[in-house]
């Protein structure tokens, strides 16, 4: 059979990550150091493994209701009020399976063919390829570094058409770290109000935000519940990537139809995982500010190793990424990891695989030991100096 | 303080340049408190972890326990004293429970151990016994694993 020409023309068109190319490469190499992992390096806390293993223990190993456990989405509900001021009821949270399933439920269930997503870049590599997946029309609007890598009113004005239907706003951000602040949103929301535009605000990094006051939702705002929907989950705030739980919230018809979407291609999250989530959200508040405390230092000490090296680093305020300039060297990104990778065994993202607007820009994680972080840093250093660009 | 002692423990080998980044602190005041805690002795040396059984050399390393004799006026504090001072006590404890002293000494072999005990240990008059265990093998020492790394298996998305 010819594949080729069975298989859809949307899903082969679908732009492929960017992120795994290097790490393919990187993987085979021996002493590589790599920086481009996008999960934390901290074991899940323990009282949430042991409730995951007790739920195995007591047999509670069928389906959940489809929207996710009672339980759980109560204790959303007072997480969300408790940390971020939001005001929601049971009925408008779904358990998802991590915050990527949700942002693919969202998109589908408000996409019609022709309909634009207005996508800030550099981004996270999943909206742009389920946006045409969709048959929706990715709009990408270029974030600059001199705004702080944050979107403003007037670029959101200029993305703004009669087809615009989703706004994607992801800060905290990977690849940048940037995040918008209370004032920052406000200006959006003033944009915002009175359009039929809803805002996919992927929060997934809401927990990791540094050296101000805690991130705040736009969803917070007057008027912005009624449009926002929410994405957030276990993965970074409670080191769960592998459990894959994230959750969304929003208007209840929204939520409703992400709901029947989920009920036919998902059936419902993993039960272990969501009697887990019950714990971490109930008991610990404590391990994630000492994951927080720990992500702060090693992010500026990065800052600082990069501005020493002359890579300008502007200072990221949220997520584990630091996201330096590397225009000084005069390479292309691309050439940039690849040389680095090559030369001196240290893998990191190419600032365009984030979109094109990433160039000049190389994204590195700080989800490692300060120890790898100070071989890693100073294997740059020397790759700068044998290039004579230090 | 505190958290650089902590910091510290963990890696000795962060600069003061680090930690003032790390901590989000102008370099002349982390300089400082190293000095204070340097002074003060709250930091008591600068060592590396050495896996001697990983690099093959022949070392023995013993558990000891000892009951002594407390002196009326200084306590255990004397006899302490005077075991402290051999170069080949690593480490000596004061212990509550069924024993009093607790040292921790390396040897070239179990012999020399042997010996140390015999000849220099034992007879020392507030000595009332001794209990020598040998160790078989280390597996974390002062916070450190001493096994080979489990490797990274995160994947790069």
């Amino acid at each position: 059979m010819d594949y080729s020409s069975l298989l859809s023309k949307r899903a082969k068109e679908m732009r492929p990550s960017g992120i795994r190319r290097f790490f393919d490469i990187a993987a085979e190499m021996k002493d590589c150091i790599s920086l481009g992992v996008g999960e934390p390096d901290f074991k899940t806390p323990w009282a949430v493994r042991e409730a995951g293993i007790t739920s195995l223990e007591r047999g509670r190993t069928c389906y959940t209701s489809n929207i996710g456990l009672k339980e759980l989405r109560v204790e959303i509900c007072r997480y969300l009020k408790r940390r971020m001021q939001l005001e929601y009821t049971p009925e408008q949270v779904m358990v998802t399976v991590g915050g990527s399933e949700a942002i693919d439920l969202c998109i589908r269930a408000l996409i019609e063919p022709g309909d634009e997503v207005i996508i800030p870049e550099p981004c996270y590599v999943s909206y742009q390829p389920i946006t045409t997946l969709t048959g929706g029309v990715p709009v990408s609007v270029p974030l600059k570094a001199e705004n702080g890598f944050r979107l403003t009113a007037d670029q959101l004005k200029a993305a703004i058409t009669p087809r615009t239907k989703i706004l994607i706003l992801p800060f905290p951000s990977n690849p940048t770290g940037a995040v918008m602040r209370r004032e920052h949103l406000e200006e959006l929301a003033k944009v915002l109000r009175g359009t039929n535009v809803t805002v996919l605000s992927d929060e997934i990094y809401a927990e990791l935000t540094y050296g101000y006051d805690r991130h705040v939702s736009i969803a917070s705002l007057p008027e912005m519940a009624e449009r926002t929907l929410v994405i957030n989950g276990f993965s970074k705030a409670y080191a769960m990537t592998g459990w894959r739980l994230g959750f969304a919230c929003g208007p209840k018809p929204l939520i409703d139809i992400m709901v029947k979407i989920h009920q036919s291609c998902i059936m419902c999250a993993p039960t272990t995982s969501q009697y887990a989530a019950v714990t971490a959200l109930r008991e610990c508040d404590e391990q994630i500010e000492e994951m927080r405390t720990q992500y702060d230092m090693r992010r500026r000490y990065l800052v600082k190793r990069f501005n020493e090296m002359g890579l300008t680093c502007f200072e990221p305020e949220g997520a584990f990424y630091v996201f330096p300039c590397i225009r000084s060297t005069g390479m292309t990104s691309e050439d940039f990891c690849q040389q680095l990778l090559y030369g001196k065994k240290v893998a990191v993202v190419p600032g365009t695989a984030f979109g094109d607007c990433g160039e000049g820009f190389v994204r590195v994680s700080y989800a490692y030991s300060v120890e790898h972080l100070q071989e890693a840093t100073k294997r740059i250093e020397s790759f700068l100096k044998e290039k004579g660009l230090q | 303080m505190e958290q650089i002692l902590k910091l510290l423990e963990q890696n000795a080998r962060l600069s003061a340049e680090d930690l003032a980044a790390m901590l989000d602190k102008p370099v002349e005041e982390i300089a400082a408190l190293l000095d204070e805690a340097a002074d003060k002795g709250y930091i008591r040396g600068y060592r590396t972890l050495v896996d001697w059984e990983a690099l093959g050399t022949n070392t023995v390393r013993a558990v000891i326990e000892l009951q002594v004799k407390p002196k009326k006026s200084r306590g255990f504090d004397e006899i302490a004293d005077i075991i402290a001072d051999f170069d080949e006590v690593e480490s000596l404890m004061l212990i509550s429970g069924g024993y009093d002293l607790q040292l921790v000494m390396k040897g070239r072999s179990f012999q020399e151990i042997a010996l140390f005990v015999a000849k220099r240990l034992s007879p020392l008059d507030d000595v009332l016994s001794t209990a020598t265990h040998f160790v078989l093998h280390t597996y974390k020492k002062d916070g450190a694993r001493y096994v080979t790394e489990e490797p990274d298996e995160r994947e790069c998305n």
